[in-house]
């Protein structure tokens, strides 16, 4: 059994009625919390996918997903975890509205503050709280999008939709998001991971587009010199604006609904669309990373994690 | 009595000699106690009581065995209070005492939560097994339903209606049938209530206890932020109705709790569903911020020109859409107001080429009907 180096000593354990021997060990929770959708089925697979993959690594004792928009709620995801240990990560791009919040108050994470992160945007870790849902401690991290490990979803990305474990020389590398229409950090994540993977010095050219702001994806093939263009929204599930906008504003189809080719021919460049990031199986490493970094005693379920989604394509990626 | 002849195992005779030399055991009609000058085990049920030796453990009577290893499964190989609750709830435990719980549950004893019919049946060692199926399914081979082992399977069996569209609100009375988890354990059996019904248990649970936290919608108003502060705005009547709209039993299984606040009850009828609902879902506060949006407008006196046949008409349609009726009105029932051809019929005669019922414009200063506006289409990414 895992025992967590961060176990909180002033907390008393349960009472356990004489008659209910349970074996009192430290058992850690994860509770992945997503945004979920009322009208879109695939808004939480990426969260359920994830959860599944953490929980076949066995690093928890149980893996919980809670959801703004479906069940269980934000509200009510803490009481379904038994741990002694409970990380929350939030499924989530940028820090800012959800994480910083709606989460902390749905979760209702006493005394909670954005500065407990001390984040500059892009840096939160993690803030340690009693939730009173519970009355219990709980780790509350920040959002796999501002992870930086989150840099190598991208480019795995890039492998998985080239089917090219080595792709990199000759290609462009875009990096989408939203723009600043909300008043988040969102733009801060984007060039943060473009800046990362262009320092690989893996891709020509790395840069990042936005839907609503200059420079904007509707003309991608503008901003590339390269023939070939892997586009990559940092985007947790695939929807509207993954599956329907972007594809139609690049140009890979009038239609969504028809579909589009991958590569598909724009200007005469390749372009490389990966969908949402969000459903990298990758992903879930960084979920794991958050929960490390908050303490969490995985042993090498990272590692474990990394081996098992590499695209079945590839021979020897990085 | 059983016919379940209950035996114990080495491993449950180790756990009961564990558990007793560490103090008593009171469990369920079960009173055990080892007396460490004597090196006897003095153990007593409702009908016996027994004094033995280390050895003669392993001897007593069939019904002591029972109650021994009901003590043993209940609490060795259940890890919660709340999966303990529940599966002694599905067994019916609080009504029947050990012997004849086994023995109904040779047979198997069946419960319904939701739309979910679970029965419970005993092996030799004590170890409960549960079936899980669709209460639909109740009288269906079980050869003639899809098998599933995983009790996570449960998640995507209840994303979709049986017309392939998607439940957000997963205690809507829609799951479709088809299927049987026909083995699971006791902890599996509870993963798969909780994928099918999220947090159910646990609620329910509070609940048995007393310790159940309602949040009334007047909590929920004042918790919002964002595009959702706009519910704060919902008249108090239109709660009522947004209530008796959603909350339903037949739009929602579980049993509403929640009202106008703790001394406010709203007058829509709650449901009698199993397991409680704490507080205004995320479907009723999307709803209510909709609502709130369109009992803004002001009503207006409008002039329509219906026979008494096609005013009653309109009321048909509006209850066969409110009730989910439509695919239940057959082709050619032109008798029947909601029929298709019925209503194609009269949108011909009624509408003129904008739409307008009866010719009439919705805004009548306006000339142009515009009609329906829809400035939002916000309700998949809420992020403002």
């Amino acid at each position: 059994m895992i025992i967590s180096p961060r176990t909180p000593t002033s907390e008393p354990k349960p009472e356990v009625p004489k008659a209910v021997p349970f074996l009192v060990i430290d058992m850690q929770s994860l509770v992945i919390v997503a945004h979920g959708s009322h009208l879109n089925p695939d808004s939480a697979t990426p969260t359920h996918t994830h959860a599944d993959t953490i929980r076949a690594t066995g690093a928890f004792d149980e893996v919980r997903t809670g959801f703004w928009k479906e069940e269980p709620s934000l509200r009510e995801v803490l009481r379904t975890a038994r741990g002694d240990e409970i990380y929350v990560v939030p499924l989530f791009i940028s820090e800012g509205y959800f994480t910083e919040r709606v989460i902390p108050r749905e979760l209702r994470l006493e005394g909670w503050d954005p500065a407990l992160w001390e984040s500059d945007g892009i840096s939160a870790d993690t803030a340690t709280l009693v939730a009173s849902d519970i009355d219990k401690e709980v780790h509350y991290c920040g959002p796999v999008g501002t992870h930086e490990s989150m840099t190598d979803v991208l480019i795995r990305r890039g492998e998985s939709v080239t089917g090219d474990p080595s792709v990199g020389d000759g290609f462009g590398f875009a990096v989408v998001g939203h723009g600043t229409e909300r008043n988040e950090n969102s733009a801060k994540a984007i060039e943060y991971h473009t800046e990362r993977i262009r320092e690989t010095g893996r891709f020509d050219e790395v840069k990042a587009l936005y839907m609503d702001e200059e420079p904007e994806v509707d003309d991608v093939t503008e901003h590339f010199e390269s023939e070939d263009i892997i586009v990559v929204p940092l985007f947790i599930a695939d929807g509207f604006h993954t599956q329907e906008d972007i594809p139609e504003d690049m140009g890979l189809t009038d239609d969504y609904r028809n579909g589009y080719d991958v590569p598909a021919t724009v200007d005469g460049h390749r372009i490389w669309y990966g969908g949402a990031v969000g459903t990298e199986e990758l992903t879930a490493d960084v979920i794991l990373e958050r929960a490390a970094d908050a303490g969490a005693d995985i042993g090498n379920a990272i590692e474990r994690v990394r081996q098992q989604t590499k695209p079945t394509t590839g021979a020897a990626g990085d | 009595m059983s016919v379940v002849e209950p035996t114990l195992s080495e491993t449950q005779l180790a756990a009961f000699r564990e558990t007793l030399a560490d103090g008593e055991i009171e469990y369920d009609g079960l009173a055990a106690e080892y007396d460490a000058d004597e090196e006897t085990y003095h153990i007593e049920t409702p009908d016996q009581q027994t004094t033995v030796s280390a050895d003669g453990l392993g001897t007593v009577t069939a019904e002591q065995a029972a109650y021994i290893t009901n003590w043993y499964f209940y609490t060795q190989q259940l890890s919660t209070e709340v999966k303990q609750a529940f599966c002694q709830w599905l067994e019916l435990a609080d009504e029947h005492p050990v012997p004849d719980r086994y023995a109904a549950l040779e047979s198997g004893v069946d419960r319904e939560w939701g739309q979910l019919k679970i029965t419970t049946t005993l092996s030799e060692d004590g170890t409960r097994h549960y079936e899980v199926r669709h209460v639909d399914d109740s009288d269906a081979e079980a050869a003639a339903l899809t098998t599933h082992t995983d009790p996570f399977d449960a998640r995507d069996i209840g994303t979709l209606d049986a017309d392939g569209r998607y439940r957000p609100l997963r205690t809507a009375p829609s799951l479709d049938t088809g299927w049987i988890f026909p083995d699971l354990a006791a902890d599996e059996v509870y993963e798969a209530v909780e994928a099918f019904y999220p947090a159910t248990v646990v609620n329910w649970y509070r609940e048995r206890r007393g310790e159940l936290d309602i949040d009334h919608w007047r909590d929920e108003q004042d918790r919002q932020s964002g595009i959702y502060n706009l519910i704060t705005v919902l008249p108090d009547e239109a709660v009522d109705w947004a209530a008796a709209a959603c909350c339903d039993d037949s739009q929602c299984l579980k049993r509403r709790e929640w009202q106008l606040s703790e001394d406010e009850p709203l007058a829509a009828e709650g449901g009698d569903g199993v397991f409680p609902c704490r507080e205004p879902c995320s479907m009723v506060v999307a709803a209510g911020r909709q609502w709130a949006k369109l009992e803004r407008e002001d009503t207006q006196t409008y002039e329509f020109e219906l026979t008494p046949t096609e005013k009653e008409q309109l009321e048909e349609i509006i209850d066969a859409v409110a009730d989910d009726e439509l695919d239940d009105i057959r082709e050619a029932d032109v008798k029947n107001g909601a029929n298709r051809y019925r209503v194609r019929y009269l949108r011909e005669k009624r509408f003129d080429e904008h739409g307008n019922l009866s010719g009439t414009p919705t805004h009548p200063e306006d000339h142009e009907d515009e009609g329906h506006e829809d400035d939002d289409h916000d309700e998949d990414a809420d992020h403002d």
